[in-house]
């Protein structure tokens, strides 16, 4: 009988089986950053513990900082004490860590892949929920709390229960202006917010197959909101020409060996799955959440959906999320006003997403009022946008062109929403408040919509923008 | 930590404070703005700040704010379904905890959260539906007694009801044998840790 991925990374990095029935999982790298860290660090201090592998962690700044400047000290004093702990406990720790100053700083999810440091068959592990995005690569990776980062800094290990596994099969072809975004919008949609739990995912087909790297990252970026701690899949050609030549991989016949074990790390024709999702591509249109959580979401022509197609017991969130955004009855999404665009996160802040959202913003101006925010995900990918000119795009367009961060994703550092503001953003919450103001709003959709939304003023099918323009 | 007697969590007793609605976020429980500090202290008090709070500090409706369940002393939350979805900050069982909530009794927990409270010693029990939507109703009509919930008998109990309550094997027998804080049981394996270290990447 075959195995899954899952299975067969979980049992090269199992330790041990303990009395609880958990498993004591062997973290093969962990990532930290500012926010979720510095408790767990004077954990481990109380309880004079030092760390067993530190060079199986890297770190970086990502959540607090700024994106319009990052001189030293920051501006935000709180940050700037952030910041400074973050340092401190790596020095202390030996542990690598990427500052502003290093060129390669960044959203954790963003800057571990980039560097070669995410490769398939490992473990990654990260107080961070987003950490399922790593699982594009075939690891096995998963968001974990504070006490957890400090089991894994003591031991690097955690005392973890074993997922059961979903295969989700989306088949046919993605109509054109389709991204991967719109395709784990609609999943989620479908599936709810809360069908996840206690599962991984596993995304197979052809849909999957033909995306890029990039594009799968989105995709595995969001298992979370769908209740799924990991997602992945399997690894392919396509991830081992990502991987080739990144600065953390091995080279020459090393990297040759190393991509043949990659490839049989993927799951067997005859695994056993605990079920089988089968969604049709040709149903996807571009997406966008029009509530409060990532499951509330619909196409770009669709109106608001009325409380009656919902289960009962989903109702009350539904009315919530009414209220909230200020849905009346019959409203349509498309035409709806938008005060802020914000393109970035680690959902949405690669090259590829700012290509896709340059391509819309050459063909405009940012409407009057409309505050419009790229933020790059990582200075690499900065670097590498800039060299191809898509900063000096959306600078023309009227896009602010900012320094690398999490930003207005969840709004610690200064790019906050204020009263009750509408946000067409790239990003993966909707949550209410997660933008910075606790009243608001935000759509959340594909980078390539977002730079619609901020020329048009207002949610606009991005397929009317881009019709008659070459694949 | 070798000097640290093991906590067993076996029963808690606690005023109980409903907490109704599906798929409450850690957003929710915790904004990010609140997150800039280095330590998890003063978290309490800014629990559910913005469903608690207008932008003036005005109080709105609330059962954070509601006298009855405002009492201080051990508390026992009761939940509906997915209560601590999104984020993974365990700033949410700190600020819940820090409260004074020391156990959640609900239909379903997200993943990250639940684990994040089994290592803060905080069981997370569901019981079905039907017994939350009881459970909820006899504390909205009578608040004023102890919530019981018995990690050995798998029970919980309020005035003359008592209901099943599940929990999975593993984080049971965390919280039943003390070994909730599982760092010390980690490192108990170290030669086989450096084994597995050695074989993969
Ligand atoms: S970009 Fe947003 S979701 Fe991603 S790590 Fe940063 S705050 Fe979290």
């Amino acid at each position: 009988m075959g195995k899954t991925l899952l299975d067969k990374v979980w049992d090269a990095h199992a330790v041990r089986e303990l009395t609880s029935g958990q498993t004591q999982l062997f973290i093969g790298l962990h990532l930290v950053h500012e926010v979720t860290s510095p408790q767990a660090f004077a954990m481990l201090r109380e309880a004079g513990l030092k760390m067993a592998f530190p060079e199986r962690t890297i770190a970086t700044v990502d959540h607090i900082i700024p994106t319009e400047s990052q001189n030293r000290p920051l501006g935000d004093t709180q940050a700037e004490v952030m910041l400074s702990a973050i340092e401190r406990n790596c020095r202390e720790h030996g542990i690598r860590f990427f500052g502003p100053e290093s060129g390669h700083q960044g959203i954790v999810h963003v800057i571990g892949p980039e560097m070669g440091l995410t490769r398939p068959g490992m473990t990654i592990a990260c107080g961070d929920s987003h950490t399922s995005t790593h699982g594009a690569f075939g690891a096995v990776a998963f968001g974990i709390g504070t006490s957890q980062v400090r089991d894994v800094l003591a031991s690097q290990c955690l005392a973890i229960e074993r997922p059961r596994v979903r295969r989700i099969e989306v088949s046919g072809k993605r109509s054109r202006g389709v991204f991967a975004k719109d395709v784990t919008l609609h999943i989620i949609r479908r599936l709810g917010v809360k069908a996840g739990v206690g599962l991984a995912y596993e995304y197979a087909g052809p849909v999957f197959a033909e995306m890029s790297m990039e594009e799968r990252m989105t995709v595995c970026n969001m298992s979370i909101e769908g209740g799924a701690r990991l997602g992945y899949i399997n690894p392919d050609a396509t991830t081992i020409e990502y991987l080739r030549g990144r600065e953390f991989v091995p080279s020459g016949e090393a990297f040759e060996q190393a991509a043949k074990t990659w490839l049989a790390t993927a799951s067997d024709a005859d695994a056993i799955w605990h079920d089988t999702v089968q969604i049709d591509a040709a149903e996807i249109a571009p997406t966008i959440t029009w509530g409060i959580n990532p499951g509330q979401a619909i196409g770009v022509d669709e109106a608001i959906p009325s409380a009656s197609e919902f289960a009962e017991d989903e109702r009350a969130v539904v009315e919530d999320a009414y209220g909230y955004m200020g849905w009346s009855r019959g409203d349509r999404i498309a035409g709806t006003k938008i005060d802020v665009a914000f393109i970035g996160s680690c959902t949405n802040g690669r090259l590829s997403d700012l290509r896709e959202a340059a391509r819309v913003a050459r063909r405009g101006r940012v409407a009057p009022g409309v505050k419009a925010l790229v933020v790059p995900g990582s200075q690499a990918v900065a670097r590498a946008a800039e060299a191809e000119g898509l900063d000096e795009i959306f600078r023309q367009a009227g896009f602010e062109w900012r320094l690398a961060g999490c930003s207005m994703c969840l709004a610690m550092n200064p790019d906050k929403l204020h009263g009750r503001q509408v946000c067409a953003s790239s990003s993966n919450r909707n949550f209410k408040g997660r933008q910075g103001s606790p009243g608001g709003r935000t759509l959340l959709m594909s980078p390539a919509m977002v730079a619609a939304a901020a020329l048009e003023g207002a949610v606009v099918d991005v397929r009317s923008l881009l019709a008659g323009e070459e694949g | 930590m070798s000097t640290e007697s093991l906590i067993r969590v076996e029963r808690i007793v606690g005023r109980p404070i409903p907490l109704p609605g599906n798929d409450i976020d850690t957003d929710r429980i915790i904004p990010a703005r609140f997150m800039t500090a280095i330590t998890f202290d003063g978290l309490g008090e800014l629990s559910f700040r913005d469903a608690r709070f207008d932008a003036e500090g005005g109080e709105l409706a609330h059962p954070m704010n509601d006298p009855r369940y405002r009492a201080k002393g051990r508390r026992v939350a009761i939940v509906n379904k997915n209560f601590g979805c999104g984020s993974s900050r365990e700033h949410a069982p700190q600020a819940l905890h820090r409260w004074g909530i020391h156990a959640l009794i609900g239909e379903s927990f997200a993943d990250i959260f639940f684990g994040n409270c089994v290592a803060m010693g905080i069981p997370c029990v569901t019981a079905t539906t039907a017994d939350i939507a009881r459970l909820m109703q006899l504390v909205e009509q009578d608040p004023a007694h102890d919530l019981t919930i018995d990690l050995l008998a798998r029970t919980a109990s309020y005035l003359d009801q008592t209901l099943p309550i599940a929990l999975s094997d593993g984080a049971a027998h965390q919280l039943l044998t003390g070994t909730w804080d599982a760092t010390r049981l980690l490192l108990e394996a170290m030669p086989k840790i450096r084994e597995v270290a050695a074989r993969v990447t």
